[in-house]
Order: C-alpha cells, then sequence, then structure tokens
C-alpha cells in the first residue's frame, strides 16, 4: 500500500473580510473551506467540482502551498504543502486556467528554457521531453512566436506543457479549458488521456463542463460552499440525484403536446408541436420507449439526446440539502 | 546552465525584444542631456568658471554621464513587482522552485546588461561631439566604473523592490511611486551633483541610497574618486546593496505571509 499522494484531513480555511473604517470598522469571518476529508491515491484521475465560489481555488492554493489552512491537516506527495512549497514546486505541476507561468513578451522556447533551467532538467532530458510534448500537443507552428501573440487556445496548450515539462507526479488543473473552442478542447482532452495513459501521472481538475468530467477523471468530488457534497463515481452521482436526460423529436406534421408520454415531462413545445422537448430519469424509463411512445403519435423526422449538464447535476446536489 | 544564468539572459530578451523603445529612451536622454550639459555649464560659467570641482567640461562631462546611465541604472520607477501582487499573478512567482528575489534581481541585471551600449552610447556619443567629454586616459576608472555601475544597478534593484512590495498592504501605490521618483532623482544626482547640494541637503542625501545610484559611479569613472576614495564609494553601494535585500527579503516575506497565511 503506497501513500496518497493528496490527503487532506478536517482541512479548512477562513478568510478574515474587514469591512467599514475607523469605529466603524467590523471583522467577519468567512468559511472558504471547511472539514474536508480526502484522500487521492496515485495514478488516479479526480474531478473537482463546484459552484463558483464554492471552495475549489482555495483548496487547490492549500494543496500547494500557497495558502495555509486555517483547520486540518493536508500533505501533497507526502510533504507540507507550506513548510515544503519550492521542494513540491519540483514534483508537482500546476495550470491556474486565469493565470499564466509563461514570460510574456518571450516566444514560447524562452520559457520552456527558463523552466528547465528552474528544474534543474539537464540538456538531454530537455529536449526528449520537450520534443515529446511540441509533438502532441502540436506546439511546433508557435514555438518561437511572443506568449503575448498566441491565441487562448495555444496559450493554454504552452501552459499545459510548462506544466508537464518536468514531468511531476502530480498535475493540477484549474478550469484548462474555460474560454477554449469544442475542437481545441477535444484535442486537449485527448492529449490528457494519452498522457496519463502513458505515464503514472497523477490528474486533480477542477472545471466547469461535463464532457471534461465525463472523459478524463474517473472520480469526483463535488464542494458546496466549501463542504464536501459528494464524492463518488459519476454515473453514481446521476444516479443519486436522478439528473433528467432530455430527449428533443422533430416531428413531420404540428402535434398536440405529448404531456402524457409514460415516464416523462413535457418541457417545452416549439412551431406549434413541431419541436416538443421531453425530460425522462435514466432508470424509470429508456430513450427507446419514449421513442416508440412518441412515433405512435406522429412520424419522428430528427431527434436528439442532451445529457444532464454537470451544473445541472451540482444544483440538484446542492438542493437535495446532502 | 545554472537558473538565475538563464533569468539574466530573459531579462536582457525581455529588453532586446523592444528595440524601438531602446532606440527612444536613447533618444529622449541624449535631447535632455544637451539641455542639461547647458544649464550645467551656464552655472558653473556664473559662479566664475568652476563649482564644486567642477569647470565646464567636466560639468557637462558630467551630465552627459548622468544620462548615460538612466536607462542601465534605472533610476525612474517599475511596478511590475506591484502589478503582479495586486493581480495575484505572484502565486505563480511563490509557486516555483526559485527564491522571487534572486530570480527578478538576475532578470534585472540582464536588463541592465542589454541597456548598457543602446542606451549609453548615444548620450555619450553626442556629448563627446557637442560640448567634448573629460575622461580618464587610463583603463582602472572604467573598470571600477563597471563594477560601481553593477552595484549600483543592484542598490537601484533593492530600492525599487521595495517600493513594489507596498502593493501587498495599499491599493495604489501612485502616491508612494511619485514620492520615490522625486526623491530618487533630486537625492541621486541626476538634476545636479550631489556635490553641489547645500551642506544640510548634502547631508540629507548621505542617509540615503540614493547617491549609490549614480554620483559614486559617474565619480568613479571621471575619476573625481581614485584609489582608495574609489573604494570607499564601492564599499558603501556594497553596503547599501547587502542592507537594502536583505531588509527587501524580510519584507516579501512578510508580505507573502500576509497573502499566504491571512489569505491576502
Amino acid at each position: 500500500m503506497t501513500e496518497p499522494i493528496i490527503s487532506a484531513t478536517g482541512l479548512g480555511r477562513d478568510f478574515v473580510i474587514r469591512t467599514g473604517r475607523g469605529l466603524r470598522r467590523r471583522r467577519s469571518i468567512t468559511r472558504a473551506v471547511a472539514d474536508l476529508d480526502f484522500t487521492i491515491e496515485a495514478g488516479a484521475a479526480v474531478g473537482y467540482i463546484g459552484a463558483n465560489g464554492a471552495g475549489k481555488s482555495t483548496t487547490i492554493k492549500m494543496l500547494t502551498g500557497i495558502l495555509v489552512p486555517t483547520a486540518g491537516r493536508v500533505h501533497t506527495c507526502g510533504l507540507d504543502p507550506h513548510r515544503h512549497r519550492r521542494e513540491l514546486a519540483r514534483r508537482i505541476g500546476v495550470v491556474f486556467g486565469q493565470r499564466s507561468q509563461l514570460w510574456w513578451d518571450l516566444p514560447l522556447a524562452e520559457s520552456y528554457r527558463a523552466l528547465a533551467a528552474i528544474h534543474r532538467l539537464g540538456p538531454d532530458t530537455l529536449r526528449t521531453r520537450r520534443g515529446t510534448l511540441v509533438e502532441r500537443l502540436d506546439l511546433g507552428e508557435f514555438l518561437e512566436t511572443p506568449v503575448r501573440q498566441l491565441s487562448l487556445g495555444q496559450r493554454i496548450r504552452g501552459e499545459i506543457a510548462a506544466a508537464l515539462l518536468h514531468s511531476p507526479e502530480l498535475l493540477i488543473l484549474d478550469e484548462p479549458t474555460i474560454g477554449l473552442d469544442v475542437l481545441s478542447k477535444e484535442r486537449l482532452r485527448q492529449f490528457l488521456l494519452e498522457e496519463r495513459a502513458a505515464g503514472d501521472t497523477t490528474l486533480l481538475l477542477t472545471t466547469h463542463d461535463m464532457d471534461d468530467v465525463q472523459r478524463l477523471t474517473d472520480r469526483i468530488i463535488v464542494v458546496d460552499h466549501g463542504r464536501m457534497a459528494y464524492d463518488g463515481t459519476l454515473p453514481g452521482l446521476v444516479e443519486r440525484v436522478g439528473a433528467d436526460r432530455v430527449i428533443v423529436v422533430d416531428l413531420e406534421e404540428t402535434t398536440a403536446p405529448l404531456a402524457d408520454v409514460a415516464g416523462t415531462r413535457l418541457l417545452g413545445v416549439e412551431a406549434d408541436g413541431l419541436r416538443q422537448r421531453l425530460a425522462f430519469t435514466p432508470g424509470s424509463t429508456t430513450a427507446a420507449a419514449v421513442l416508440a411512445h412518441v412515433s405512435a403519435r406522429a412520424e419522428v423526422r430528427d431527434l436528439t439526446i442532451e445529457e444532464p449538464d454537470i451544473e445541472d447535476v451540482v444544483r440538484r446536489l446542492y438542493a437535495s440539502g446532502t | 546552465m545554472s537558473a538565475l544564468a538563464v533569468y539574466a539572459g530573459l531579462g536582457w530578451r525581455r529588453w532586446s525584444a523592444y528595440r524601438t523603445a531602446a532606440a527612444a529612451g536613447a533618444f529622449t536622454n541624449t535631447v535632455f542631456g544637451l539641455i542639461k550639459a547647458a544649464i550645467t555649464m551656464g552655472a558653473i560659467g556664473a559662479a566664475g568658471g568652476m563649482l564644486a570641482g567642477y569647470d565646464a567640461l567636466t560639468g557637462a562631462t558630467y551630465a552627459w554621464l548622468a544620462q548615460a546611465l538612466i536607462g542601465p541604472v534605472n533610476v525612474f520607477t517599475w511596478s511590475e513587482l506591484a502589478e503582479r501582487i495586486r493581480s495575484g499573478d505572484i502565486a505563480i512567482d511563490l509557486a516555483r522552485p526559485i527564491d522571487p528575489q534572486a530570480g527578478y534581481l538576475a532578470a534585472d541585471l540582464g536588463r541592465a546588461a542589454f541597456q548598457l551600449v543602446p542606451r549609453a552610447a548615444p548620450p555619450l556619443v553626442v556629448g563627446a561631439l557637442v560640448t567634448g567629454l573629460a575622461l580618464p586616459a587610463e583603463l582602472l576608472p572604467y573598470l571600477l566604473g563597471l563594477v560601481s555601475v553593477t552595484l549600483a544597478v543592484v542598490v537601484s534593484f533593492a530600492c525599487r523592490w521595495l517600493v513594489n512590495l507596498a502593493a501587498f498592504w495599499l491599493l495604489d501605490l501612485r502616491g508612494v511611486m511619485t514620492l520615490y521618483l522625486v526623491a530618487s532623482n533630486l537625492l541621486c544626482g541626476l538634476v545636479v551633483p550631489v556635490h553641489w547640494f547645500p551642506p544640510w541637503l548634502a547631508t540629507v542625501a548621505a542617509w540615503t541610497p540614493f547617491p549609490a545610484m549614480l554620483q559614486h559611479p559617474i565619480d568613479i569613472i571621471m575619476g573625481r574618486a581614485a584609489g582608495p576614495e574609489a573604494l570607499v564609494l564601492l564599499g558603501e553601494q556594497v553596503a547599501w546593496a547587502i542592507g537594502l535585500l536583505v531588509v527587501g527579503r524580510a519584507v516579501f516575506e512578510i508580505g507573502a505571509r500576509k497573502v499566504v497565511v491571512q489569505g491576502g
């Protein structure tokens, strides 16, 4: 049994907020994170999910040592992150979606040279590792372009390569796909899947994107107002909150609202009934049964099925008050 | 290659990426050099041809050397660190396995090394053509001068580092920056040589690190301070550099603790 790569026990962080001035000055305490208990084994891929302000970034700052917990303990790679921040920095890679660790005015390649020196990579190690990342993240075209001139998608790929250059044991990605177009997201996911398959890098990912979670992680932790709301698999979560799938049918001719299809709820009717949206809970009925039912009423020209989105699932989880 | 050497290289390359800016800076320094040389020579003339050991030619030389060193020493303000503190990007610096102060100092030395020739040569060449320059004929003052300019960059960096750290506590640094700019430009000898100051102001200047940023290296290059006197000035620069860096380090630790422990 190896030691977990991250272990948090009763982890909490309060912030003191000061408002007003002089005698009117007040102190109030905001609890950003409270009582988090979890461990992540080496090699796992975990999605860390929650609404804005749920405490995701605060947790990540504590895991990486740039914020000290006010309660509980945390160990990352077996180290106390705050006390051994620099040592830890040699063993983990972090991408903060909103911040850049690249040198803004210089070509991407210069940043890698600098990072290699900081991480004390030998010239051979740098060449091989950089070669692999450049090829797999498709950086070749803009390696000599100043970072400030890169598109968002190019820059994020550059950031991820920067975080992985020293082959860290743990890769932490804080909303890496935010703002990317569908194609860029897909390429990034493909890369992360390959990277995980190739090595034993542990992945911790915060995201708002359901597809990220579905494709990249095998476990999710949901936080709500700083507290653990769920820890398990995604299907387990969907099952627990009973998240609905939505079937959208386009019909050949105007049809009365399909309000009485067994096991479904009618969400909406458009264009005099040419398009209708039906929600159903997996388990209570199947898409095939719904389709058969609808086909008996009208000829179906086209259909799409919308999966529950993470926001919706999380909202339901929050609402269920667990 | 060590990480600090790479940082110095990055400092060089970051600044060499903006050649037009370097040319514009050199042009400005040269134009102001013409004005300052004329005023300095006029003042010396009005004082009877000699003022605190400067005649017209050495006075003009002083003015040109001061203009030449503005860029490399950076006697003006710098706010990169303050902006990173304000935006929270300082977290990136904290999360790197390298000492932030050492890293920024190395990058600033790289910047100074790049700016030495493009920013210093134009005012000196124009000065040599327009007023002439009174410079020593032997090599030693230039070698000591190079050491002194390097130390001046370190002192200047250490001061700017401290000013920037105020961003840990203040939302708006404009006041602090303006105060620093006025105090440093006057007391470093950029406007007139420190040797021209009335005794009370000379005493004030002597208690600040500012003369170590400009007056000292110019005195050494011009040979006004030679031999043991030059060594005393270099010693003073070393003392300021070490003292200010140590204080800057301690203040950074306190500021970083505020971010890390109190949460910003």
